[in-house]
C-alpha cells in the first residue's frame, strides 16, 4: 500500500515537472511567432505600396523591384506572403537589405559581436557594482543606506547617453586614461561598458538592497543571529539567497535594456555595432534590417526570460505544481 | 528609456526607473500587483511616515513646478529668444547677461533649457496620457473578459512587451519617420504594457471585491456597474504608475533626439540640444552641463514623487 503510494507520487512529480516545462518553453515559442507576426503586421500597415517599403532610399530599379517581389512572395496571396515569411524565418533567412545590397543575415553576423562584447561588459559591471553597493549597505547605518539609494536613483535618472559623454569627458578628454572612439580592444569596452552598466547597478543595487532588509526582519535573520553568527555571514549567506530572487525576475528586462542601451551607448562612443547599423536603417527606411534587429532582440529577450523561468523551477519547487 | 528607451513586476525603475517587471504569465490573477516596475517599493533614504508633505519632497516638487511654469509659459522665466543666434558671442561663458552661457551658434542656453522644457515634458506627458489611456482601457477589458479573451489580451501585452522599448520605438519611427508625434507614438505605444498589465491585476481584485459582489445582487445592468463601481476603484495605481513613466518618457525622448529621430533642429528639446552640445564639451561645458541637469532633475523629482505616492498606495490598501 505503502509502496503504491509511493510510486504514484514519484510518478506525478515527474509529470508534474515536464508539464509547467513544456507549458514554458510552449509559450516561449508562442510568443516568438507572435513576435514575427507583429513585426510583418507593422511591415504591412506602413502606408503605400510594400515594394516601395522595402526598396526604401536603396535603388529603385525594376529588376530589384522583381527581385523583392519574388522574395516576399508579393505576387501572392496575403495568407501565402505570410507563410512564406514564417516559413523563410525559420529557415534563418532574414531578407535582404535593398539599401546596403547585402544579406540582412550577413550584415548582422559582422555586427554583432561588439554589441554582445560591450552588453556582456556591461552586465558584469552592473552586477558587481550592485552587489558591492548592496552588501555594504544593507543592514547598515542608515545614512550609508541613504547615500546608496541616493547614487542609484541619480544612476538611474541620468539618461545614458549623457553618462557616456561625461565619461568621455573626464577619463578620454581630461585624463587621456582610455580612448576616445572607436573599437580597439579591451580598454575601449571599459567607458561604454560602464556608461551601459551604471543603469544597471542602479536598479539592481535598489532591489537587492531592499530585498536584503526584508530578508534581514525575517524569522530566520533572527534565530540566525540568536546562534551567534556574524552580522556579514547572515547577510551574505542567507539573506543575499532571498535578495536574489526578484533581482533574477529582472534578467529579461536586463537584456531587453542591454540591447536598447547598446545602441545609444554605441552612437557615444563611435563603436561599430548592431547601433550604428540600426540607427542608420531606422534614419534609411532599410525596413528589412529594421525589422530583422527587432525581432533578433525579441528572440534574445524571450530566450532570456524562458531560461530564467526554467531556473525558477529548478530553484523553487513550489512553482512546479501544476496548476 | 530609449534606452533611454529605456524602457519590468518588481516595480523596478525603469529606465529611469519604471521598468516593468514583467508578470511571469503563470501568476494568478489573483495576486495584486501593486509594485510598479522601477520603484523600488522602498524608499532608500529614511523618509518621513506621515501623510502631507514631507521634507524631503519639497525640493522636487518646487523644481517639478518651475518646470511646469517654463513648459507652460516659458517667457515669465526668460525674455529671450531661444532661436536667436549671436554668432559673435558663441561658446561664451556663464555670465550676468546669459547666465547659462551660450551655445556654438550664439544662442542664449538658459532661454534654450527654458524653451526646452515645453517639448520635453509635453512629449513626456502625451507619450503617458497615450500610454495610460490605451493601457488602462486593454487593462480594464482584460480583466472584466471571459478567460479565452483575457488570455489573448495578456498574450498581446507579452509580446509587445518582449520588444525593448527603444527597439520598438525606433520600429515605429522607422514607419512613421522622425518628429515629435511620432516620438510621442513610438513612446506611448512601447510602454501600454505597463499600464495594462497592472490595471488588469487591479482589475481582478476590485471584481473579486464585496461591494461589486453587492451591486450585483442588487442588479446593477453592467455598464453603470463599470463606470461607477470598478472604473474608480481600478485607477488607484495608475497616479504612481504615470509619475514613474513620465520620468521614463523623458528619458527616452531624450535618447531618441540624441539619435536624431525627435524633434528636429532648431527646436530646443533637452535630448538634441545634448546632441549638438556634446561636440563642444571640451571648450563649453555648459552647453552639456545645464541641458543635462534639467533632464536628471527632472526625471529624479519625478521619481521621488512617484515613489511617495506609491508609499501612499500601498499604505491604503494594506
Amino acid at each position: 500500500m505503502s509502496t503504491l503510494t509511493l510510486t504514484r507520487r514519484r510518478g506525478l512529480a515527474a509529470a508534474g515537472w515536464l508539464g509547467p516545462v513544456v507549458r514554458r518553453l510552449g509559450a516561449g515559442v508562442a510568443v516568438l511567432w507572435a513576435a514575427a507576426t507583429a513585426a510583418y503586421l507593422a511591415l504591412m500597415l506602413v502606408p503605400g505600396d510594400t515594394v516601395d517599403v522595402l526598396v526604401g532610399d536603396g535603388l529603385d530599379t525594376p529588376e530589384r523591384r522583381a527581385q523583392i517581389i519574388a522574395e516576399w512572395g508579393l505576387d501572392r496571396s496575403p495568407l501565402q506572403q505570410y507563410g512564406d515569411y514564417l516559413l523563410r524565418l525559420l529557415q534563418g533567412d532574414l531578407g535582404h537589405s535593398y539599401i546596403l545590397q547585402r544579406g540582412v543575415g550577413e550584415i548582422l553576423s559582422s555586427q554583432i559581436l561588439p554589441t554582445v562584447q560591450l552588453a556582456l561588459t556591461a552586465a558584469l559591471f552592473g552586477v558587481v557594482l550592485a552587489l558591492l553597493l548592496a552588501l555594504s549597505t544593507a543592514g547598515r547605518r542608515s545614512w550609508l543606506g541613504g547615500l546608496a539609494g541616493l547614487s542609484e536613483l541619480v544612476v538611474v535618472s541620468v539618461p545614458p547617453f549623457l553618462i557616456g559623454i561625461l565619461l568621455l569627458a573626464v577619463f578620454s578628454f581630461t585624463l587621456g586614461w582610455f580612448p576616445v572612439s572607436g573599437d580597439r580592444g579591451l580598454v575601449s569596452l571599459v567607458l561604454p561598458g560602464l556608461a551601459l552598466g551604471l543603469q544597471i547597478a542602479g536598479v539592481l543595487g535598489q532591489v537587492l538592497r531592499e530585498g536584503l532588509e526584508r530578508a534581514l526582519e525575517e524569522p530566520f535573520a533572527v534565530t540566525a543571529r540568536s546562534r551567534g553568527i556574524t552580522e556579514w555571514r547572515l547577510v551574505a549567506r542567507h539573506a543575499l539567497r532571498h535578495a536574489l530572487l526578484p533581482a533574477v525576475t529582472l534578467t529579461g528586462w536586463f537584456t531587453g535594456y542591454l540591447l536598447g542601451g547598446a545602441i545609444i551607448v554605441e552612437a557615444v562612443f563611435g563603436r561599430p555595432g548592431l547601433g550604428q547599423v540600426t540607427v542608420n536603417a531606422v534614419t534609411g527606411k532599410d525596413m528589412p534590417l529594421v525589422m530583422a534587429v527587432v525581432l533578433i532582440s525579441a528572440l534574445a529577450y524571450v530566450t532570456v526570460s524562458t531560461i530564467v523561468d526554467l531556473a525558477y523551477l529548478a530553484i523553487d519547487p513550489r512553482l512546479r505544481r501544476s496548476r | 528609456m530609449l534606452v533611454t528607451f529605456v524602457a519590468p513586476v518588481v516595480f523596478v525603475l525603469e529606465g529611469a526607473g519604471g521598468v516593468a517587471v514583467a508578470v511571469p504569465p503563470e501568476e494568478e490573477p489573483m495576486t495584486t500587483i501593486t509594485e510598479v516596475p522601477g520603484v523600488a517599493a522602498v524608499a532608500p533614504a529614511a523618509a518621513g511616515r506621515g501623510y502631507g508633505f514631507s521634507a524631503p519632497l519639497v525640493a522636487p516638487l518646487l523644481f517639478l513646478a518651475v518646470a511646469a511654469v517654463a513648459a507652460v509659459a516659458p517667457g515669465v522665466l526668460t525674455g529671450v529668444d531661444p532661436l536667436a543666434a549671436d554668432p559673435l558671442h558663441a561658446l561664451a561663458g556663464p555670465s550676468a547677461q546669459h547666465w547659462f552661457g551660450t551655445d556654438h551658434l550664439g544662442r542664449d542656453v538658459l532661454s534654450r533649457v527654458v524653451h526646452g522644457a515645453g517639448h520635453s515634458l509635453s512629449i513626456g506627458a502625451a507619450a503617458v496620457l497615450l500610454a495610460a489611456g490605451v493601457g488602462t482601457l486593454l487593462g480594464v477589458l482584460a480583466g472584466l473578459s471571459p478567460r479565452y479573451l483575457d488570455e489573448l489580451l495578456s498574450r498581446l501585452f507579452d509580446v509587445v512587451a518582449t520588444f525593448p522599448e527603444l527597439l520598438l520605438a525606433l520600429l515605429v519611427i522607422a514607419i512613421t519617420g522622425p518628429g515629435t508625434g511620432n516620438v510621442i507614438l513610438a513612446i506611448g505605444i512601447a510602454q501600454i504594457p505597463n499600464y495594462a498589465r497592472v490595471i488588469r491585476a487591479q482589475t481582478f481584485v476590485v471584481r473579486r471585491s464585496g461591494y461589486v459582489e453587492q451591486a450585483v445582487t442588487f442588479g446593477l445592468a453592467r455598464p453603470v456597474l463599470i463606470a461607477r463601481h470598478v472604473l474608480p476603484n481600478v485607477l488607484g495605481p495608475l497616479p504612481v504608475l504615470a509619475t514613474i513613466g513620465m520620468g521614463t518618457a523623458i528619458i527616452a525622448t531624450s535618447g531618441l533626439s540624441f539619435l536624431g529621430m525627435g524633434p528636429q533642429p532648431p527646436s530646443p528639446e533637452w535630448g538634441s540640444m545634448l546632441s549638438e552640445a556634446r561636440n563642444y564639451l571640451r571648450v563649453a561645458w555648459w552647453t552639456v552641463f545645464f541641458p543635462g541637469l534639467s533632464v536628471t532633475l527632472t526625471v529624479i523629482s519625478l521619481t521621488l514623487v512617484g515613489r511617495r505616492l506609491q508609499r501612499r498606495f500601498e499604505g491604503r490598501n494594506r
